[in-house]
């Protein structure tokens, strides 16, 4: 079966799994550009892979080669960027330390894994897949692009230096006590965690000491060398932290070591909004249904983005679905229950995605629809914040990669007989008719 | 402290005693909303509901049901009957997740449907107060499906400091499951599979039918008569109808044992979770066996792999009776809000109104109570539910709830 190409269904064509050398014009939704105010009657022009325009229909200069594509009364944004997410089912540290930097989710997750399709059947298209909060370092985060690939390097977003992109994971609090080496109390964690990053001040003091002189380096070390990247900013610290105390450790750790620092969950950041926003350390912040589950979690409070907003720090404020503790096909949902709890709409629609891009250090990439940036568009049938909104398409650097129309892909969006299991891939065959995807 | 001062506070004491009495006590009332939903037919635009004694005395649009003058007055966008949770397990489990507030599942033994609920529920569990801010005015609680017969359940309104004054019914299911989460841990320990999760019902059910022909046989004869048996006279009521036995299956294997099961005994049947019943509507509309259905948010991951959000507009095409549930969470969310989960149902092809309903009165017929609650009604317990907009959107908010015509949530959640 070819994958259909529109938004109502005006062109069907074979769709190539690379960016398309045609540009092609989505006309006639309302588009959120999130940089700008809304278009009604917008048009964006995507050509090899990204943004090329974004503006009304009146006017527009639209390429005479272009394949236009009617999307009258949809709703046009940019791909969501969830900044915590256990998709891809990999583990990153194991039982034997609280603290492993050198563990790299890159090694650990999945590709093929159905919830990298059902992130893509909620609009999300880039994604931080995180080890878990059991310790107090559990290793490197890796940065995805959601598009459909055979490989984890073919997801994954680069550094500048061509290395796999990726931020740490700690977390405090109760989740990572247990038994010793793992510490028991709130005092051990902050002093475990002290201790590792002195270590890492010593290896840099001794790396830089001996300079080219490869006799005196010391031996490689591999979490020395994962806290050095945090040390040296070029890795984000994504911090797994409720309770208002221990948010305020996080702070004061991160000033103590001057790391960058995103801090998680924050189910209590309503209580120290003004230490937050003073530090102007950036919140990612889950939206469960029920205060408590865990003790940490007792106080959440779904107010706590709309306090940072009134402090005036609406740019410290992104979502998150730590799937599966929510469910990625319903990511909007989380915005819009901080929308209920006094959140502004447009705040909302920016912590799902160009302030979760900065916190990812891709804001010059994805997150809102500016020309150049990446073209990860998605299609909605109506407001996002509403109930009765479904993603109906999802395209990650100009490819289609979801489809509600698709039946197969419906079954990633609704559930249904064999939803749980993974995609195919593309080595051929096992039978059935499924197409190489 | 001057006498003024003391004057002051004695009469603002006096004022709190004054407030408190009034939320122990029915008021009578009128609700008037722009939409009255009443789960009995078309909503009524303009539509009134006149509350006297704790029942609903008068309902319609406020062209014809005129408010007596000085009748406390409540308003709201949108009013609806006070939701029915078909299935939870709040209350026995609280919010802290610690095993001092666990109570919905001991797990000495497989089989004890002994375990009354009505020994176990927290009428003041944060949980419960949580749920009646959204609406949430009678829930079905109890134990969890973690066994494979775990105990009893009841029927509570969320309200009260005392079980006595929440319970309706004290013992409304008895509650057994099949599938993973109910196979016992541990070598050498059983149900350690389906085949024997099945065995060790049927026996007993087995034992139970023997216990009640031992008890036929003495009649009157308090000397022939058996020694009471706690688990097995609750069995029995199962087997004389006198109360469902709920069946959590959410595999389409386990479901049609469950099915297979009822059949061989008689016993009343309702089908709880269900995840897979999109593979068996035949089979469950000519076993006239009404579902229960999981949380449409929950997790689908083992067990529920295969489930669909779709089910519930499925189920409802195939005129299986159904209601939806928030169901049992063992972590964080400790509890869904089954208004939230039936938003998602109303989102997935069900549409607004049949999802309410099976938050209302389908909600109620399943638990047997569709003369009481569940709709806005003449006669009918003066449950009902205000909202801000559409109850199901995500901004919209409740702004009221009220028991039997008390008061017991006043606020914006």
């Amino acid at each position: 079966m070819l994958r259909t190409l529109s938004c109502g269904a005006l062109v069907a064509l074979a769709f190539p799994a690379v960016a398309q050398e045609r540009p092609h014009a989505l006309v006639g939704a309302r588009v959120l550009p999130i940089s700008a105010p809304p278009i009604e009657d917008g048009v964006v022009l995507v050509r090899g892979g990204r943004i090329e325009a974004v503006g009304g229909r009146a006017g527009f200069a639209l390429p005479s080669d272009a394949v236009v594509i009617d999307c009258a009364g949809k709703v046009i944004m940019p791909g969501l960027v969830d900044t915590h997410s256990h998709v891809g089912g990999g583990w990153g540290a194991d039982d034997s330390a609280p603290i492993q930097p050198g563990v790299r989710m890159l090694d650990a997750v999945n590709c093929r894994d159905a919830g990298l399709q059902r992130a893509q059947a909620g609009g999300i298209t880039t994604i931080n897949v995180m080890s878990g909060s059991g310790h107090l370092m559990s290793g490197q985060t890796i940065y995805l692009k959601n598009r459909d690939g055979n490989t984890i390097e073919e997801l994954a977003y680069r550094f500048p230096d061509g290395s796999i992109m990726g931020g740490m994971k700690m977390a405090n609090g109760t989740n990572s006590h247990d038994k010793a080496p793992f510490p028991g109390t709130r005092g051990k964690s902050a002093a475990l965690v002290r201790e590792q990053f002195v270590a890492a001040q010593e290896y840099r003091r001794k790396l830089q000491a001996a300079g080219d002189d490869a006799e005196k380096r010391p031996a490689r070390d591999l979490s020395m060398e994962g806290l050095l990247e945090v040390l040296d900013k070029k890795r984000v610290v994504h911090h797994h932290t409720h309770r208002h105390d221990d948010i305020v450790t996080v702070l004061r750790l991160s000033q103590e070591f001057d790391f960058r620092v995103v801090l998680h969950h924050v189910s209590e950041a309503w209580r120290v909004a003004d230490e937050i926003a003073a530090a102007k350390v950036p919140c990612s912040l889950i939206v469960i249904d029920t205060p408590g589950g865990k003790l940490e979690a007792m106080d959440f409070d779904a107010r706590s983005a709309a306090e940072l907003e009134k402090r005036g720090a609406p740019e410290l404020v992104a979502f998150h679905t730590d799937d599966w503790i929510t469910d990625s096909r319903l990511f909007l949902r989380s915005a819009a229950l901080a929308v209920r709890a006094g959140l502004s709409r447009e705040t909302a629609l920016a912590g799902l995605t160009i302030n979760p891009a900065r916190m990812l250090d891709l804001g010059d990439r994805v997150g809102s629809l500016e020309p150049g940036k990446d073209a990860d568009v998605i299609v909605l049938s109506g407001d996002p914040l509403s109930v009765y909104t479904r993603v109906e398409e999802t395209w990650v650097g100009g490819v289609k990669v979801f489809d509600l129309d698709d039946e197969r892909d419906r079954r990633w969006a609704d559930g249904g007989w064999g939803a749980g299991q993974p995609r195919t891939g593309n080595l051929c065959c096992l039978g059935g008719d499924e197409e190489p995807r | 402290m001057s006498t003024t001062k003391i004057a002051t506070r004695l009469t603002l004491f006096a004022s709190l005693l004054a407030a408190s009495a009034l939320t122990l006590s029915a008021q009578d009332m009128a609700v008037r909303a722009k939409l009255v939903h009443t789960a009995e037919g078309a909503p009524i635009v303009d539509g009134v509901v006149i509350v006297r004694g704790g029942k609903i005395v008068a309902v319609g649009p406020a062209a014809s049901v005129a408010i007596p003058a000085g009748l406390k007055t409540l308003t709201a966008e949108v009013v609806t009957p006070g939701l029915v949770d078909a299935h939870t397990v709040i209350g026995l489990a609280g919010h802290l997740n610690q095993p001092q507030d666990q109570d919905q599942h001991d797990p000495a033994a497989p089989i004890q449907p002994e375990l009354r609920a009505i020994d176990a529920y927290n009428a003041r569990e944060r949980l419960v107060e949580w749920v009646r801010g959204f609406g949430v005015t009678t829930i079905h609680t109890g134990h969890a499906p973690l066994a494979l017969m775990s105990g009893q359940t009841l029927v509570a309104k969320t309200r009260g400091e005392t079980v006595d004054e929440a319970v309706i019914v004290p013992r409304a299911m008895i509650a057994a499951a099949l599938g993973a989460d109910s196979r016992a841990e541990g070598e050498g320990k059983s149900p350690g599979t389906a085949g024997k999760q099945l065995a060790m019902l049927r026996e007993a059910l087995v034992g139970a039918d023997a216990y009640r022909k031992k008890l036929a046989d003495a009649g009157a004869d308090a000397t022939k008569r058996p020694d009471r048996d706690l688990r097995k006279e609750t069995l029995v009521d199962v087997l004389d109808g006198k109360v469902p036995l709920l069946v959590t299956a959410q595999r389409h294997q386990d479901i049609t044992s469950a099915l297979r099961l009822q059949q061989e005994f008689g016993f009343r049947l309702v089908l709880d979770g269900a995840a897979e019943a999109y593979t068996l509507l035949d089979q469950l509309r000519a076993a006239k066996v009404p579902v229960i259905l999981h949380p449409p948010m929950a997790r689908f991951s083992g067990e529920l792999e295969n489930a669909s959000r779709a089910t519930p507009a499925q189920l409802r095409a195939a005129g299986i009776p159904f209601a939806i549930q928030s169901g049992y969470e063992s972590y964080v969310p400790k509890t869904r809000v089954v208004l939230y989960e039936a938003a998602i149902a109303a989102a997935h092809e069900l549409g607004a109104d049949a999802a309410l309903r099976s938050i209302t009165i389908d909600a109620a017929r399943i638990l047997g109570l569709e003369a009481r609650i569940g709709s806005l009604a003449v006669g009918k317990d003066g449950d009902l539910a205000l909202y801000d907009g559409d109850p199901f959107e995500y901004t919209s908010h409740c702004v009221g709830t009220v028991i039997e015509g008390v008061v017991v949530f006043d606020g914006r959640r």
